[in-house]
């Protein structure tokens, strides 16, 4: 037996829709197959998992509080991958901006105006982009791999809150735990309704929109586009590569450092050690799973929360680890990259025999 | 034992998990492949050895599992990467968020519990040797190994048949596959063997770095070695001068907080991320030895014309 790829003519565009699609039903069958495993009920466990959190108004509530940073975080990072450039510390320049923003809270602790707020969202959003704009700069001054130092400056970046956390903008009347002062009033995100939905979901679908307006009707989204599916014939059009690495880089790290301010001045309401189940790196996932669409994103995001929550549900419900959910959302990726083959190849699987006769 | 030999040994056990892990990695990328999973495989390898050796109570079970762990990781990265064709940046990646993760569900039963310490092979006479006795013959068998690897690698790549077919297939696949050689089979080889190191090196951080299981325990060592290979220029023997550069930097946080100097311990921390930026950002200097011995042709995908 022996797996033969042909490729074909023209991209399949039945298969760029069913892909993702057939990457979650494989993803739900495995996944049943590993709680059968664990020796529970796959119908019951992959009922709590990936239903449930859409039955309640709570937890689509508590859906919408977790899509909006993933959104926010996978729309940048989806504009990021089509240009081909590979930020993969977002969860970086979320903390940043999130310390950004917070600086407000922490060094004006009584200043109250609507100002305020606007004020955190800016900063935390240009905190972000001049993390991202880190990476984009060794890349374009040195060639230095942005793969490589937009993740080690996620460890910087943590290291960074933790120090501040502990130390300098540590709550004086905090009892000692490293947390921030308490945000209160124009400190913290207007709510949507009477749960735990706030602004910062209205934050992302906007983006959604324009990122997707830019792509599809702009001459900026063009040369993203050209740029990375040919960076030579780019050239040709007198696309500059070095603009597209900045602009995306900044693009992305902005909507992350955004998506940070949100967190803290959200649901946290105030700095902690750790301010994000990884946002930054499931953004990822939720960006390829979206086909590096915005649009398609925002429907990657509501599914990726459907992990973490149903992660957290299954915990308590059928007393496993709430760490199942990182392997969906690994597994997840892999399969959707395995499917996206049939977008470009034609699967075929010959007997050896006929293998080695056709060789 | 005195100061200067316990600095020693503890930048040995820093730097081992480095070198394994870029050695390895090395002879995948001479092959035109980037695994960007080092990472995960990594993380895979510490949590089936720590596993392994604390349910046998062998270290040297656990030593076979991590290897294992590493090699089953970066099969699953060579079957998407060579047979499917993916995007080879993407699926590494993914092989590191879902290490990530399946280790941290593997690993929740292991949390807590006391580990099996690989410990130091004892010769008598030449260990007990007064200040070089347990720094040259008191180490455990990977720190060997890894010595020993460096020296088969540098041999195997630049002198022998394999060697060629590597970097043939790695240099131009077009051109290798012309001559008759399965580019294919070469690469899930080279792959399976980062593989193997990469899952050796996690083995190391659980069973003798620190002999227990903590979730992410690899804390970016993964993507160290990757950056250690680039530092490198491709070349083994490079990767060990790299790897103990990046060791000692590693350890010697701990030391200057043991000296009482008042920098926050975070800064400190924070060091051997920034120090790897700043390697990448050096190595640019160096561009002819960069060109001369980058892979041309890393991170494509090989399909053979039919």
């Amino acid at each position: 037996m022996k797996i033969i790829l042909e490729k074909r003519i023209e991209h399949s565009r039945v298969m760029a829709l069913l892909s993702p699609l057939l990457a979650i039903a494989i993803t739900v069958v495995i996944g049943g197959i590993i709680f059968a495993s664990l020796g529970l009920d796959p119908a019951e466990a992959l009922y709590v998992y990936f239903v449930e959190p859409v039955t309640t108004l709570w937890s689509i509530e508590e859906l919408i509080v977790k899509a909006a940073p993933l959104v926010l975080i996978g729309a940048g990072l989806a504009i990021c991958y089509s240009a081909n450039v590979w930020n993969i510390g977002a969860e970086g320049q979320l903390t940043i901006g999130a310390l950004f923003g917070s600086a407000i809270p922490v060094y004006f602790t009584t200043w109250q105006s609507p100002l305020t707020l606007v004020v955190m969202l800016v900063l935390g959003g240009f905190g972000g982009a001049l993390f991202a704009a880190i990476p984009a700069a060794l890349k374009n001054r040195f060639g230095a791999n942005e793969i490589l130092t937009s993740l080690m400056l996620v460890y910087v970046a943590q290291l960074l809150l933790d120090w501040l956390v502990r130390g300098p903008w540590r709550d004086p009347q905090g009892y000692n735990f490293p947390q921030s002062v308490p945000f209160e009033g124009w400190q913290q995100l207007p709510l949507l309704g009477e749960g735990r939905v706030h602004i910062g979901a209205i934050f992302a679908v906007m983006a959604v929109i324009v990122l997707a307006i830019m792509m599809g009707r702009s001459l900026r989204g063009f040369e993203i586009r050209v740029v990375g599916n040919s960076p030579r014939a780019g050239a040709f059009a007198g696309f500059h590569q070095k603009r597209v690495v900045w602009f995306t880089f900044m693009l992305s790290g902005a909507l992350a450092g955004l998506a940070g301010i949100c967190e803290v001045a959200g649901p946290s309401g105030e700095l902690q050690p750790s301010i994000s189940p990884g946002y930054g790196f499931t953004a990822i996932i939720v960006a390829f799973l979206g086909r590096l669409n915005p649009i398609g994103v925002l429907f990657a995001g509501f599914l990726l929360a459907i992990s973490y929550l149903g992660g957290e549900a299954a915990q308590v419900e059928l007393g496993i680890s709430d760490k199942t959910a990182q392997v969906f959302q690994g597994m997840l990726l892999f399969f959707i990259l395995a499917c996206d083959t049939m977008i470009l190849y034609r699967i075929k699987i010959v007997s050896g025999r006929s293998a080695s006769a056709k060789a | 034992m005195g100061a200067f030999e316990a600095v020693i040994l503890t930048i040995i056990t820093a730097s081992t998990p480095l070198l394994l892990a870029a050695i390895g990695e090395l002879v995948t990328e001479r092959a035109g492949v980037l695994n960007l999973g080092v990472e995960g495989m990594m993380i895979m390898g510490a949590v089936c050895g720590f596993a392994a050796a604390y349910t046998t109570g062998s270290p040297i079970f656990g030593v076979g599992a991590g290897l294992l762990g590493g090699v089953g990781m970066s099969l699953l990265f060579a079957f998407l990467t060579q047979t499917l064709m993916t995007s080879q940046v993407a699926t590494g990646l993914a092989l590191t968020l879902l290490g990530l993760g399946l280790s941290g569900l593997i690993g929740e039963a292991f949390t807590g519990l006391p580990g099996v310490k690989l410990g130091p092979i004892d010769i008598p006479f030449l260990t007990d040797l007064p200040f070089v006795g347990s720094i040259l013959f008191g180490q455990d068998i990977l720190v060997y190994f890894s010595f020993a690897l460096v020296a088969i690698v540098t041999y195997m790549l630049f002198r022998t048949r394999t060697g060629l077919i590597i970097n043939a297939v790695g240099g131009n696949h077009h051109s290798a596959h012309a001559l008759g050689y399965d580019v294919v089979k070469v690469r899930y080889a080279c792959i399976a063997f980062g593989g193997a190191c990469s899952g050796l090196a996690g083995a190391y951080l659980s069973l003798v770095y620190t002999p227990q299981w903590i979730e992410n325990m690899s804390s970016g060592r993964g993507w160290i070695a990757l950056a250690l290979v680039a530092f490198s220029s491709w070349l083994p023997r490079r990767v060990l001068v790299g790897a103990y550069l990046f060791g000692t930097v590693w350890i010697m946080g701990l030391y200057v907080q043991a000296l009482g100097v008042a920098i926050p311990a975070q800064l400190l921390s924070s060091l051997p991320y920034l120090v790897t930026i700043t390697a990448l950002i050096m190595m640019s200097g160096d561009k002819t030895l960069t060109k001369v011995n980058t892979p041309a042709c890393i991170g494509q995908p090989f399909a053979p014309e039919r």
